[in-house]
């Protein structure tokens, strides 16, 4: 339970990477931060402004799509037609950016999430006494990833993204503004990666301005390892990479120090049996 | 003289280093079907591409009824009623037949039109409508050129541009896009043409144009200039 929790995070995570991916064909570092500023979008609300928490969670997850929005229109947009490794360069730097801004305004030292209630109440299911969290994270995730799956199957913003994903070209031959569909994107992408925050601060209640590094590299990797580009494809990585975590810690309590590597070294060998991911296709190099 | 839809004056167009279009000009009047035709390389889907926006001008300049569309993006050009069926189908193949027509018609608005219209390009092309859920990279080369053009009157263009429409289509085929292009052309859509099948543009066509490495070097009557002896020697393979 508590693997499909944590996987249902970077699931959401990896969504923002994969979306993004598809269009620019651009890895956007920066996602993680986003994923952070989440987190402390949603603090500042109910610490200091003192909103209600699903006030607070809703303003946050609007100003993570904004940043997000901002991040694409002055950072990635001047690049567009240059160089794929001069845009690379460029989303490392905005996140250095973010991460050493939130160094200098609000410190390094971790603040402690306020949790609703709701997330600290402990439920006996069949015998098994489950944390509020572990057992509220992932029915909220998927009820996210099915929204989610709607917009990008079902409507017609949607299906101009996976035009743009294919063919950015004839994409704009059939009337479509493609760059306000890529800042839709962005807005999208961010706002999971705002929710999956929030949600990863009510199951670890310590927040600081570099925490979204780690969970934003294994979700990076889960957006690999389900084929990255492909929106079901991040979302099974993300449990994927959520469950092998757990199991390993629980089956080998000794190794819980290697937990981050051994991550990594699912996405080596993984990519080495199959190159494109789960549901990738070989084939599908982005010119 | 019937009114001009399309004027282009002096088109300039590099691609870096390569000047690939020296000054075209060509005017498309209303209702007429229009070919542009040449040989590999010499700028006629340079022509279309930048018509549609999707290459910028270094000079000249492009009007659509009467309003300056030079410097206007693709998809404001999409909307003011011009559509093109690039060149190599370009279909998406991810996304269903019916998703790739309803893509076509994303700048509408109106719902009641669409749907005639979704009927009228099934009427046109009735194999895509036994296949309006498969993928669109699943059709056959043909059944692609098909819905390239169908996806395109999804927009119900006032000016329709088709780069090579025919290529890699049995000549059963051809025949039919080319008496489609004709049936087109009296419903009132105008039509600028590109095509390596000369005879059959020039044949349908009531203007021509033949481009020469970046130039207009010869224009007229479509039946004229298929009795013009260069044209039948550079063209028409003829000795
Ligand atoms: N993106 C590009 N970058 C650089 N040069 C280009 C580009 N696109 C076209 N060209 C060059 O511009 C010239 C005109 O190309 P264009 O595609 O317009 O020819 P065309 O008449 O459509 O030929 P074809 O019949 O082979 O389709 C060619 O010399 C081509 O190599
Ligand atoms: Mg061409």
């Amino acid at each position: 339970m508590n693997g499909v929790s944590v996987g249902s995070l970077y699931a959401l995570l990896a969504i923002g990477y994969t979306l993004v991916y598809g269009i620019l064909g651009l890895i956007n570092f920066a996602h993680s931060d986003v994923f952070m500023l989440g987190t402390y979008f949603a603090f500042f609300m109910i610490a200091v402004f003192l909103l209600p928490w699903w006030l607070s969670v809703l303003i946050g997850v609007i100003l993570c799509a904004f940043v997000g929005m901002s991040i694409e229109r002055v950072a990635y947009r001047p690049l567009r037609n240059a160089p794929r490794i001069s845009a690379l360069i460029t989303a490392v730097g905005v996140s250095f950016f973010i991460e050493n801004l939130g160094l200098v305004t609000v410190g390094a030292r971790p603040k402690g999430f306020p949790r609703p209630e709701l997330m600290k109440n402990v439920y006996i299911l069949l015998g098994a006494r489950i944390q509020g969290v572990t057992f509220w994270v992932p029915i909220i995730s998927i009820v996210i990833l099915l929204a989610l799956f709607y917009i990008v199957y079902r409507t017609k913003v949607g299906m101009a993204m996976r035009a743009v994903s294919r063919d950015m070209e004839t994409t704009r031959l059939m009337g479509v503004d493609v760059d306000r569909v890529i800042l839709y994107t962005f807005a999208l992408g961010s706002a999971l990666a705002g929710i999956g925050g929030i949600l990863w601060a009510c199951k670890y209640p310590q927040i600081n301005p570099l925490m979204g590094i780690f969970p934003g590299w294994k979700a990076f990797t889960a957006a690999v390892v389900g084929g990255i580009g492909n929106v079901v494809g991040a979302m099974l990585g993300g449990f994927i990479i959520g469950l092998a975590e757990i199991l390993i810690v629980a089956f080998f309590p000794g190794l819980t120090g290697y937990r981050d590597a051994f991550v990594f070294a699912i996405l080596i060998i993984f990519l080495l049996v199959r190159p494109g991911g789960l549901m990738g296709e070989v084939a599908r190099e982005k010119v | 003289m019937k009114d001009t839809v399309l004027q282009v004056e002096d088109l300039h167009v590099f691609y870096g280093g390569i000047h690939a279009l020296k000054g075209v000009s060509l005017s498309v009047p209303q209702g007429t079907i229009v070919a542009l035709i040449g040989a590999n390389g010499a700028g006629k889907s340079t022509t279309l591409r930048t018509i549609s926006g999707l290459v910028r001008a270094k000079r000249g300049r492009i009007s659509f009824e009467g309003k300056d569309i030079t410097e206007e993006l693709p998809h404001r050009i999409v909307e003011m009623g011009i559509a093109m069926v690039p060149e190599g189908r370009r279909i998406f193949p991810n996304l269903t037949v019916m998703e790739n027509l309803l893509l076509g018609a994303y700048t509408r608005r109106d719902s009641q039109g669409l749907k005639r219209d979704l009927d009228w390009v099934f009427t046109l092309f009735p194999r895509l409508k036994e296949r309006t859920w498969q993928k669109g990279g699943t059709l056959s080369g043909g059944e692609q050129q098909m819905l390239a053009v169908a996806r395109a009157l999804m927009s119900r263009p006032r000016l329709l541009m088709m780069d090579e429409p025919s290529l890699g289509l049995a000549p059963l085929l051809v025949r039919e896009i080319f008496d489609i292009i004709r049936e087109l052309c009296e419903n009132g859509v105008t039509i600028l043409l590109i095509e390596q099948n000369a005879k059959a543009a020039l044949e349908i066509a009531h203007y021509a144009y033949v481009l020469e490495t970046g130039r207009i070097v010869l224009e007229g009557e479509g039946k004229k200039l298929l009795e013009d002896e260069r044209v039948r020697k550079a063209y028409l393979g003829e000795e």
